[in-house]
C-alpha cells in the first residue's frame, strides 16, 4: 500500500500534459459547481465569492502577490512529503515539523535578538531546519527499526507539535504588552526575512524554490536519488544490493522534517514576526495532497502548490464577505480531491 | 490522592473512554475487511457536529444520535465508493476524507455554536450510550468471530480473491464492514459533543480518530481488546482533567500531549513484540479476479 502511494506520489510525471490539463479543468469546475451547490443549500452567495476571489486575486498587484506568500510554505511542505515518497515513506507529519520548525527558530530569534542580521537570520533559518528535522526523527528511527510504521507516528506528533508551541507562547515566552491574546515578543528586524517592496512575498519563496530544484536535482541526478528510488522500487532488493536502507530512511525524514520546518520559520519570521498560536491553517496537510495530486514532479507541484494557493483565498473571501469559517474551505479541496481519486483510481494497478 | 478524587477519575475514563471506543470499534470493522481508513477524524467531527445540530433542532438527544450514525455511513460510503469502486489509495482518501470532515462539519455546526442542547438523560450516572459500549463490543465480536458474515468480513481482510473463490462479492462485504464502521464513528463523534460537553466546536475531536487508529492496533483488531485500549486511553484524558480541577500546578498544554505520547509508546512495545495481527490485504486494493 505504501509502495502504491509512492508510485502515485511520482508516476504522473510529464506526458500527455494537454490532455491532463484539460481533465484537470473539467475536475477543477465540477468541484467548485458542487461547492457551490453546498453553499447555495447553506443560503449563501457561492458565486458573488468566485467573483470576488478573481477579483481579489487577479485584480491588482497585493492580491496576486499573496497568493506567492500562500504558495511559499506549501513548496516546502510539499517537498517534505515529496523526498520521502521516493523511498516509498508516507510523511503525514508536515504540519507537525512545521510548528517545530517555527518554535526553534523562534527560540533563537529571542535567546541572541542582538545578532547581526546577517548572523541572525541565518541561525535562524538552521533553527527552523533543525527544529523539523528533529521531529522526523524520531519517527524515521521508529520507521527504521520497524517498530512503528511512520504514517501514524507523523500523524499523531502533528497533535503534541502546537501543544508545545502553546505551551509557550502561555508560558515561559508570554509577551508582557498583549495580556489579552498570549503570542510571542515581536521579533527584532534583524530577525525579520526581507520582504519584496510592499508586498508580503518574502524570501522563503526563494527557499522553497530552492529546495524544489534541490529535491529534482537530487532525485534525477545524482547516486542518493538513484538508491533512494531503488529502495522505492523494491525495498528487499536494495538491501541485498548493500544500499543502506535504514540510513536512507532515517535522513530522508530528517531532511523532509527539516525543509517543512523551514516554512514554519518563514512564516514566523516573515509575516508574523512573533510566535503564536494557529500558525499554520494546515499547510502540512495540504503539503501532502499538493505532492499526492502532483505526482511528485516538481514542475507539478509549483502548479499545485499555486492552485491550492487560489482555493485557500476562495476560503478568505468566504470568511470576510460572507461569514463562513474558514474551515469550510477544506470542503470544497475535498469534493475536488475525490472527483480526482474516483476518475484516476481504477486507471493504476 | 484521596478516594473520591480516584473514583472522579474513573468515571471520566468511562465517559472519554466511550467516544474513543465506539470509534476503535468501527475502525477495527473497516480494517478487518482490509480497509484502512485514516478518515475517521473527519467522520467524527461530523458526528460530532450533525449530532449537535440535530440535538439543537429536534429537541431530542436520541434523534441527534441516529442523525449522527447516518451521517458517518453516508460519508464513509463515499470513502468506499472511492477506494472499493474506483480503487483509489486509501491512505490519499482518508486524508480526503478527513478535509471533508473539517470542512463538512465546520458549515454545519457554525449556526449551533453556543446553542445550549439538554444532552442524552444519565441512569445511575451515565447515559445509553455508555451502557451500550461494552455490549456492543460484545456484539461486535460475536459477529466478526461466531457468525458467516464474520468470518466472510475477516477473509476479505486476509485474501479478497479466496473470499471471490467461494462465490461471495469481496466489495459488498467491504461496504457494510464500511457502513458499520461510519455508523460507530458517527456515533462515537456525537457522544463528544451530545453527551460529554454539550457544545460545539470547530475541530473539537482533537485527533480521537487517529488516537482511535492507533487503539486498533493496541487491541490487535480484537473488540474485546479494544474495550481495555479505550478505557486507558479515556483515563488518561480524565486523569488530565481531574488534575487540572484539583488545582495541580501543571500546564494543560503539557498534559494534552499525554494521550498522544502515550498511544506513541504503546504503539512501540507492540512494535517491540514484533508479532503482528493486522490482517494480511489491509490497505491492499483488489482489483478483482479476471
Amino acid at each position: 500500500m505504501q509502495r502504491d502511494l509512492a508510485m502515485n506520489l511520482h508516476g504522473l510525471a510529464t506526458p500527455a500534459a494537454r490532455q491532463r490539463a484539460w481533465r484537470a479543468l473539467a475536475v477543477g469546475l465540477a468541484g467548485l459547481g458542487l461547492f457551490a451547490l453546498l453553499l447555495i443549500l447553506d443560503g449563501k452567495d457561492p458565486l458573488r465569492a468566485y467573483r470576488d476571489t478573481l477579483i481579489y486575486v487577479f485584480g491588482n498587484t497585493y492580491g496576486f502577490s499573496e497568493l506567492l506568500v500562500r504558495m511559499t510554505p506549501l513548496l516546502l511542505t510539499s517537498v517534505a512529503v515529496a523526498l520521502p515518497s521516493r523511498l516509498g515513506l508516507i510523511n503525514v507529519g508536515g504540519e507537525g515539523q512545521f510548528y517545530m520548525g517555527a518554535w526553534l527558530a523562534t527560540a533563537g530569534a529571542l535567546a541572541v535578538p542582538e545578532l547581526p542580521v546577517w548572523l541572525l537570520l541565518p541561525l535562524m533559518t538552521e533553527l527552523g531546519f533543525v527544529g523539523g528535522a528533529l521531529w522526523a526523527l524520531l519517527p524515521g528511527l521508529l520507521r527504521a527499526a520497524k517498530l512503528v510504521n511512520e504514517t501514524i507516528s507523523t500523524l499523531l506528533l502533528n497533535y503534541v507539535a502546537p501543544l508545545i508551541v502553546s505551551f509557550f507562547i502561555f508560558g515561559p515566552w508570554r509577551s508582557a504588552e498583549s495580556s489579552s491574546y498570549p503570542q510571542s515578543p515581536a521579533f527584532t528586524d534583524a530577525a525579520r526575512l526581507p520582504s519584496l517592496g510592499s508586498t508580503r512575498i518574502h524570501l522563503g519563496l526563494l527557499y522553497g524554490l530552492v529546495c524544489l530544484a534541490l529535491y529534482g536535482w537530487l532525485m534525477s541526478r545524482t547516486r542518493w536519488g538513484l538508491e533512494m528510488r531503488a529502495i522505492g522500487g523494491n525495498a528487499e532488493a536494495s538491501v541485498r544490493l548493500g544500499i543502506p536502507v535504514a540510513g536512507y530512511v532515517i535522513a530522508a525524514m530528517a531532511v523532509a522534517g527539516g525543509v517543512a520546518g523551514l516554512a514554519g520559520m518563514g512564516e514566523v519570521s516573515a509575516i508574523q514576526g512573533r510566535l503564536v498560536a494557529n500558525l499554520s491553517p494546515g499547510y502540512g496537510y495540504m503539503g501532502f495532497l499538493v505532492a499526492w495530486l502532483a505526482g511528485g514532479s516538481t514542475v507539478g507541484i509549483v502548479v499545485m502548490a499555486f492552485l491550492f494557493a487560489v482555493v485557500s483565498s476562495v476560503g478568505d473571501i468566504l470568511q470576510i464577505t460572507q461569514g463562513v469559517p474558514y474551515a469550510v474551505v477544506n470542503l470544497l479541496m475535498a469534493i475536488v480531491l475525490f472527483i480526482v481519486l474516483a476518475e484516476r483510481g481504477g486507471a493504476r494497478r | 490522592m484521596s478516594a473520591s478524587f480516584a473514583a472522579a477519575a474513573l468515571v471520566g475514563a468511562i465517559l472519554s473512554g466511550t467516544s474513543l471506543l465506539y470509534a476503535t470499534l468501527g475502525e477495527l470493522v473497516g480494517e478487518r475487511a482490509g480497509i484502512v481508513n485514516l478518515g475517521l477524524e473527519g467522520i467524527m467531527l461530523i458526528g460530532a457536529a450533525v449530532g449537535f445540530a440535530a440535538t439543537s433542532l429536534t429537541g431530542d438527544p436520541y434523534l441527534g444520535i441516529a442523525a449522527a450514525a447516518l451521517a458517518g455511513v453516508v460519508g464513509n460510503m463515499l470513502f468506499g465508493y472511492v477506494v472499493i469502486t474506483r480503487h483509489a489509495n486509501q491512505l490519499a482518501a482518508g486524508l480526503t476524507l478527513l478535509f471533508l470532515g473539517f470542512g463538512a462539519s465546520a458549515l454545519v455546526g457554525r449556526p449551533f455554536i453556543g446553542a445550549i442542547i439538554t444532552g442524552l438523560p444519565r441512569y445511575g450516572g451515565f447515559d445509553a450510550l455508555v451502557w451500550l459500549a461494552v455490549p456492543t463490543a460484545l456484539l461486535l465480536y460475536w459477529l466478526l468471530f461466531r457468525t458467516r458474515w464474520g468470518l466472510a468480513v475477516r477473509a476479505v481482510g486476509e485474501d479478497p480473491a479466496a473470499v471471490f473463490a467461494t462465490g461471495r462479492r469481496p466489495e459488498l462485504l467491504q461496504y457494510q464492514a464500511l457502513a458499520v464502521a461510519g455508523l460507530l464513528g458517527g456515533i462515537g463523534g456525537a457522544h463528544l459533543s451530545v453527551a460529554l460537553t454539550l457544545s460545539w466546536d470547530e475541530g473539537m475531536t482533537a485527533g480521537r480518530g487517529f488516537i482511535a487508529i492507533a487503539l486498533v492496533i493496541f487491541a490487535k483488531w480484537n473488540p474485546l481488546w479494544a474495550v481495555v485500549g479505550a478505557l486507558t486511553f479515556g483515563g488518561a484524558e480524565s486523569l488530565q482533567l481531574a488534575l487540572q480541577a484539583s488545582g495541580a500546578d501543571v500546564s494543560p498544554f503539557l498534559m494534552n500531549m499525554i494521550p498522544y505520547l502515550l498511544t506513541l509508546v504503546v504503539l512501540v512495545f507492540w512494535g517491540l513484540k514484533r508479532r503482528s495481527a493486522a490482517p494480511a490485504a489491509l490497505g491492499r486494493t483488489f482489483f478483482g479476479v479476471e
